[in-house]
């Protein structure tokens, strides 16, 4: 290569990246500062300002045609941005609900901010990446920060255990994800996912075994059926509003990362019956299993199985319709995960990250805290995907497109164990005002604080979750995506 | 020639040392043979004029994960291991020729299959695994993802102190 | 390509039969009478006294990840010694230095964290 000329485009590069650029330089920053001045009260500042500065940013550039920066290693603009988008939000609002949630269990320590904004640079190189170089970078980066951040609190053998189990099937998931890399690039001879397709020439079984291998990765970051194994047990164990982090960011730029694979390196139909599968399996199993979940948290974490299914019902549709709907749904689902998950942290009171929690020792909560309660019911029938909510938008943005595709039977496999979840959903809402509060946990001697901006931050989701619903031109701007010219803008 | 001389040593001493490894009742004896085993797959790198995977082998495998797997075995106070009592050779035998048949097998249906990639010559191998060209690209084309990756062995670091360190506030 | 390292392997045959011939010359060629007090571990010093296994701390294990984290660095700077010339070259050396520091730098503030959280210190 020419190397004379191989820093001539950095400068317009770092400008493009400036939210990846600033998140990384400020982590770092958080680093130095809580070495020297312990738990300093700037920390969970910092990382709230560099993420509510990338999320404007990021916002800001939606609109924007979509590029490549850096080589083509990453993508920008368009898609890219709604992505980071979605990472930057939920890192903004899982900080701000962290905070007051990790002092009162004692574990306020100003790492923890600088492994958010870690998580979320890697993340972002996962979301937008554009080879497969970039996607393992970012997978790795990722990944390491979320397994530090399971294992938090270290006192406590619960979530010792979690991260314990994350890290040990998570090594493995990177292991397939690399083999199967190092496959596709062996049968290609390119790192670039727009040019896979026509480099792959009469290599087709060895790109085939790779891109399987690459697709087991992915879903066991989405926590797919029959990769989901760890879900409930890391979701328990770790502390909540991370799990509100861990269950949403990481979803979407595992799913951006994989819808880019699909659309660019992987455009013919042969992919969409094992995804339509695996989609199948997810939605049944996930659902199935919350029915007989008793820990709130549990049913939360298969609940989010159940969700990755319905995601990828859009992704087997196999078409830009189906792509776009998959990234309104992710909208979607952090809004309502990230409240859910937000409202389940205020609402603990054992002490051990609510790992030994049951859903009947809240019963009766509707009438002590009716704002966190009433907002429960909204994220409740939103993830039921009740109209007129967000949740039943996007299951419409998934499930349409897939029966314009011809699969018309996963489809209705979807809508039937949505009816199903709508059971688990409503029991919770049934516990917190229908239920006499139980007089053997005796919830009346707690005392639950909610401090102002973790209820603001509630209130927001809840007021996002009803607009998403009833304002449908967010479906166009993800769908404006996919208009053809992304292809075009390629090099 | 000499290039096969040297395959079918190194791949004879790779092998003994795994046997050393997985027969030695000492477990600080049982690294060291892995340690062999480690040096001899660096010398078959080189054989495949993979220089840089060679030398990393080396640096990374033999040096430092060999110091946590002693760490590890240090730590745990591992006594000797109980001794194996009477081995089977006879199905040990037949693994090892089942094993094999496997092998071959499987080598005639990926070639039928053609999943077996293109041969490279040895001067394109020896000028892609080499340093110098992973240096030219690795920090000018690939400079984001190395900075990334600082990141990441930055993460790992701040993972393992605060897990092993940090008292609760 | 593998002939240039002919010389390399040449020298690690012979570094290791030199080895064993000198071990096996001084026991063959040296007199040889031993007794008991020749035998034991330290000839003049202390008796040994119980086993040389003692568990280790788990601190060692701490400081053995925390060299892995730079042992990996050093894999990523080696390239970057063996194509110093041709960035020179073609006239990037700065620029390339500049990539090179801020991968350093983001490793150093680790060195710190350690430092300053006690990450190498034995209590």
């Amino acid at each position: 290569m020419d190397l004379t000329q191989s820093f001539s485009s950095l400068g317009a590069d770092i400008i493009v990246s400036a939210p990846l650029v600033l998140t990384m330089v400020m982590g770092l920053v958080i680093v130095v500062l809580d070495a020297f001045r312990r738990n300093h009260v700037a920390t969970p500042w910092i990382a709230a300002l560099t993420l509510a500065f990338g999320l404007v940013m990021e916002i800001t550039r939606i609109g924007a045609a979509s590029g490549t920066a850096y080589y083509d290693l990453l993508r920008v603009g368009g898609m890219a941005a709604y992505v980071n988008a979605l990472i930057f939000g939920s890192g903004l609002l899982t900080v701000i609900l962290a905070r007051p949630y990790l002092e009162s269990i004692g574990h306020h320590i100003g790492e923890v901010y600088a492994l958010i904004l870690f998580a979320s640079t890697g993340m972002i190189v996962l979301g937008t990446a554009n080879s497969l170089i970039t996607i393992f970078v970012g997978f790795e980066t990722m990944s390491i920060c979320l397994y530090i951040l399971t294992g938090l609190v270290r006192t406590n053998q619960g979530a010792t255990e979690s991260a314990l189990k994350y890290f040990l099937l998570g090594a493995f998931a990177t292991g397939f994800l690399l083999y199967g890399i190092a496959l596709m690039y062996g049968a290609t001879g390119t790192m670039y996912l727009h040019e896979m397709q026509s480099a792959v020439g009469d290599h087709q079984t060895m790109f085939r075994s790779g891109v399987g291998l690459l697709l087991v990765g992915f879903l066991f970051k989405v926590s797919a059926v029959p990769f989901h194994m760890w879900t409930p047990d890391v979701y328990q164990g770790a502390p909540t509003p991370l799990v509100g982090y861990m269950s949403t960011a990481s979803k979407s730029a595992a799913f951006a990362s994989l819808i880019l694979v699909l659309y660019l390196a992987l455009p013919s139909t042969q992919w969409i019956g094992v995804v339509a599968v695996i989609a199948l399996l997810t939605m049944v199993i996930g659902n199935v299993i919350a029915l007989a979940q008793t820990n709130v948290k549990r049913m939360l974490a298969y609940s989010s199985i159940a969700h990755a299914g319905y995601i990828l019902v859009g992704l087997a549709a196999g078409s830009p319709e189906g792509y776009s709907g998959a990234l309104f749904y992710l909208l979607v689902y952090t809004v309502m995960n990230i409240g859910a998950f937000g409202v389940i942290a205020l609402l603990e009171w054992d002490g051990t990250q609510g790992s030994e929690q049951s859903l009947d020792s809240l019963s009766g909560i509707g009438y002590k805290k009716p704002l966190l309660a009433w907002s429960m019911v909204f994220f409740m029938f939103g993830l039921a995907g009740f109209p007129p909510l967000g949740g039943f938008i996007g299951k419409v943005a998934v499930f349409g497109p897939a029966i314009h595709s011809g699969l018309t039977w996963l489809a209705i496999v979807g809508v039937l164990t949505s009816a199903v979840s709508a059971y688990y959903y409503l029991r919770v809402l049934v516990v917190f005002f229908m239920k006499e509060s139980n007089p053997d946990v005796a919830t009346d001697n707690i005392t639950f604080s909610v401090p102002g901006m973790s209820a603001a931050v509630i209130v927001l989701c809840v007021i996002m979750l009803i607009v998403l619903g009833i304002v449908p031109t967010f479906l166009d701007v993800t769908a404006s995506f996919f208009d053809g010219n992304m292809l075009a803008t390629l090099p | 020639m000499a290039a096969q001389i040297l395959f079918f040593l190194l791949a004879t001493v790779a092998i003994a040392a795994g046997l050393g490894m997985l027969l030695s009742r000492n477990p600080v004896g049982s690294a060291l043979w892995l340690v062999l085993n480690l040096f001899c797959i660096a010398g078959l790198y080189l054989t495949l004029n993979a220089e840089f995977i060679a030398v990393v082998q080396i640096l990374v495998y033999a040096g430092a994960i060999m110091v946590l797997f002693l760490f590890v075995i240090m730590l745990l106070n591992l006594d000797v291991l109980p001794e194996i009592k009477d081995i089977e050779w006879k199905k040990v035998f037949g693994f090892t020729l089942g094993m094999g048949v496997l092998g071959l097998l499987s080598f005639v249906v990926a070639s039928s299959l053609d999943i077996l990639p293109n041969e490279i010559s040895a001067r394109r191998a020896a000028e892609v695994g080499s340093a110098t060209s992973l240096g030219e690209v690795l920090f000018t084309q690939y400079a984001l993802p190395l900075e990334v990756i600082g990141i990441l062995l930055l993460a790992a670091t701040i993972g393992a102190v605060m897990l092993a360190k940090r008292k609760p506030v | 390509m593998l002939a240039e390292y002919g010389p390399f392997f040449i020298q690690l045959g012979l570094a290791i039969v030199l080895a064993f011939a000198f071990l096996k010359g001084a026991a063959l060629l040296g007199p040889s009478r031993p007794n008991r007090i020749k035998q034991m571990p330290y000839e003049s010093g202390m008796d040994p006294i119980g086993t040389a296994r003692t568990r280790y701390s788990v601190k060692f294990y701490l400081v053995a990840m925390i060299f892995i984290v730079f042992d990996v660095e050093v894999v990523f700077l080696y390239p970057w010694a063996a194509s110093f010339e041709r960035f020179l070259d073609a006239g990037v050396g700065l620029e390339v230095l500049g990539v090179v520091t801020i991968f350093v730098i983001i490793l150093a503030v680790g060195l710190v964290y350690d430092i300053k959280k006690g990450g190498l210190e034995f209590d």
